[in-house]
């Protein structure tokens, strides 16, 4: 019971930098919904509902990118990652407490996302917001790790689109599959086993990417 | 406590430490010197934990809980208060009665009055004074000091001199320091690198 | 030292001597396929050396594992040397597979081929492992990183292919087929040659590349030592 005792002080704090200096969340809806008035100029008037879906993928997998991007900001600044690995907690906790903090983020921005999307183009349904649900899972699982792997590189905001790009196109194919498709069952179920095998992997190999 | 056998470091091509043997027992100061480059740094990192050797190998016994390790920076958030922060490790570090505790860290350190500040308003002197309450606030058994000197004014150097000598046989130290004339008096054993 | 070099000549022969054996047997050995003619035999090359790409992007998640669990740095530079092959050959996957679109569709791309999307894929994906490489200094941080990225690679491949096929329900409706042929006999033994051939090579140049940057390595340090 610890170990979730840990995660939540670690959440706790994410969280509470985030109310304080209020760089990331703002930063995410400005630029969903910037996107999405993109994508109205940029789709041709008689594109299909469908065309929209995909553009809507592709907001939210960018919108998670810059977020993902300010990730592991704070704690660059002064070393601080170096500071939780030496705590005594399993390492894989820090993952998961910045996993919930992506997830929260994440989940603000769409929660302005999709009303903007039924209000600029077409009405959402039940599968969306269940894949959208899902396909935030596996993001920040995923990203979260190679958030971290991109902070201890050069190259950082360089790399992660580079890294995280190849290893999402699974999640847009699942995501946009269930909104167009008439039967979502099996995206949506595609969806959850991706979460499963990239949650567990990244939890289990977190420890491997913030220390030596 | 300590031991390290033929123990080397490279950072890329750059070879830091190489071929260092060690021995530390309990309750010993081990005082590194050495010019900057030396791989003081490196030999404090690499007994944290933080490192892991190129060559060689190194051994701590304890677990990386009951160890203080204070670095350059002071492995601090910028953004929340010297409160926050300390709250925040001493959950991670489990710390009984951590109320109590960091109460009195920081009014031992000088830092009770500004303990609702963000940390980025610190001078350098109270970054470290923040740090070194960190560092001590799981009463650690191993104590890893980086320059623990470094940006302090003449009283608070005198709290690094106290919990040097408070430390003396209950707790092992290792201090890393270009200015060892406050440590040498303590010092049970002296490594110089080049 | 000279068991070694021994392996390396043989493991060369072998691959050469293999290589040629598959080329002349695709090429005037191989019954002509019913549909495609005779171009369906780059069949022997392209299956072949795509198979071999997904054993080296194997082999090099194994080391990486291995690395991740012995902590031993030797284990880095092996994963990224069968990394490196699995990039050189998937490479010559998206050619002969360009080269095959072309010929019997004649495009020089198609989204409805399965394993040229996934090779398209793994590319990227493995093209951003470099990357990873060459932005984090040498060392164990990085041994580490490249680990973790490479076994993140054998959980994209099944999941990559899984996700195109699902693809390909809502992106646009198969109008090419190319079912497995069915292989006769004599077909089957002429794909294992080749086959066995394209893994000979990757087994020969893993092993010579392997050697270079050994003694690459062990060069510097000598190098280092008399400075």
């Amino acid at each position: 019971m610890t170990y979730f005792a840990d995660v939540a002080a670690l959440a706790r704090k994410d969280i509470l930098l985030e109310l304080r200096s209020r760089d990331t969340l703002p930063a995410m809806l400005l630029f969903v919904v910037s996107a999405l008035v993109v994508f109205h100029f940029s789709l041709p008037s008689d594109a299909s509902a469908a065309a929209s879906t995909g553009l809507l993928w592709i907001a939210l997998l960018f919108t998670a990118l810059l977020g993902l991007g300010r990730a592991f900001a704070a704690e660059r600044e002064q070393r601080v990652l170096d500071g939780l690995v030496l705590a005594p907690c399993d390492r894989s906790a820090i993952w998961l407490a910045k996993c919930l903090g992506v997830l929260v983020f994440l989940g603000v921005a769409e929660a302005v996302a999709l009303p903007a999307y039924a209000l600029f183009f077409e009405p959402v349904g039940w599968e969306l917001v269940a894949a959208v649900v899902l396909a935030d899972l596996g993001l920040a699982a995923v990203g979260t790790l190679l958030a971290a792997m991109a902070a201890a590189s050069r190259a950082r905001e360089l790399l992660l689109p580079l890294l995280f790009l190849p290893l999402v196109i699974p999640v847009v194919v699942g995501g946009v599959g269930a909104t167009v498709v008439d039967d979502p069952a099996r995206y949506l179920g595609f969806l959850a086993l991706y979460d499963l095998i990239f949650a567990i992997l990244s939890w289990a190999s977190f420890e491997y990417v913030v220390a030596e | 406590m300590i031991s390290a056998r033929g123990l080397g470091r490279r950072f890329g091509s750059k070879r830091v430490l190489r071929d260092l043997d060690l021995e530390v027992r309990s309750g010993e100061l081990l005082l590194v010197t050495g010019p900057n480059g030396s791989g003081k740094s490196t030999l404090l990192a690499l007994m944290a934990g933080l490192l892991a050797p190129t060559e060689g190998e190194i051994e701590v016994d304890l677990p990386r809980g009951r160890i203080g390790y204070l670095a350059h920076e002071a492995l601090v958030y910028k953004e929340l208060t010297a409160l926050e922060n300390l709250d925040l490790y001493g959950r991670l570090y489990h710390v009984p009665e951590r109320r109590e505790t960091i109460g009195a860290l920081l009014e031992r350190f000088g830092l009770w009055e500004s303990r609702h500040q963000r940390v980025g308003s610190f001078s350098r002197g109270m970054q470290q004074r923040l740090a070194l309450c960190r560092v001590l606030l799981h009463g650690p058994e191993l104590l890893l000091l980086d320059e623990p000197y470094s940006g302090l004014d003449a009283s608070a150097r005198t709290l690094v001199d106290d919990v040097l000598a408070e430390s003396g046989g209950s707790r092992t130290l290792v201090v890393a320091s270009h200015e060892p004339e406050h440590v040498r008096p303590l010092a049970t054993q002296a490594l110089a690198l080049a | 030292m000279s068991l070694r070099n021994n392996r390396a000549v043989v493991l060369a022969a072998a691959a050469s001597v293999l290589l040629v054996a598959g080329l002349a047997l695709a090429l005037f050995w191989a019954p002509e396929d019913a549909d495609q003619g005779f171009s369906q035999r780059i069949f022997y090359v392209h299956v072949p050396i795509a198979l071999t790409a997904y054993a080296c992007f194997g082999w090099g998640a194994w080391k990486a594992l291995r690395l991740l669990w012995t902590r031993e740095p030797r284990y880095d530079l092996e994963s990224y040397t069968a990394v490196h092959m699995g990039v050189i050959f998937g490479i010559l996957t998206l050619v002969t597979g360009s080269i095959w679109a072309k010929i019997s569709w004649g495009v020089w791309w198609t989204w409805s081929e399965r394993q040229l999307t996934l090779f398209l894929v793994l590319f990227l994906f493995y093209c951003a492992y470099f990357m990873l490489r060459f932005s984090v200094e040498p060392g164990p941080r990085r041994a580490n990183l490249s680990a973790v990225y490479a076994l993140f690679g054998v959980a994209l491949i099944p999941v990559s292919f899984l996700a195109i096929r699902l693809a390909e329900n809502f992106i646009h409706p198969v109008v090419f087929t190319r079912d497995g042929p069915q292989m006769s006999g004599s077909m089957f033994v002429v794909f294992c040659v080749c086959l066995a051939a394209m893994l000979g090579l990757f087994a020969s140049l893993y092993t010579n590349e392997l050697a270079g940057k050994r003694l690459d390595a062990r060069l510097r340090e000598l190098r280092e030592a008399l400075e």
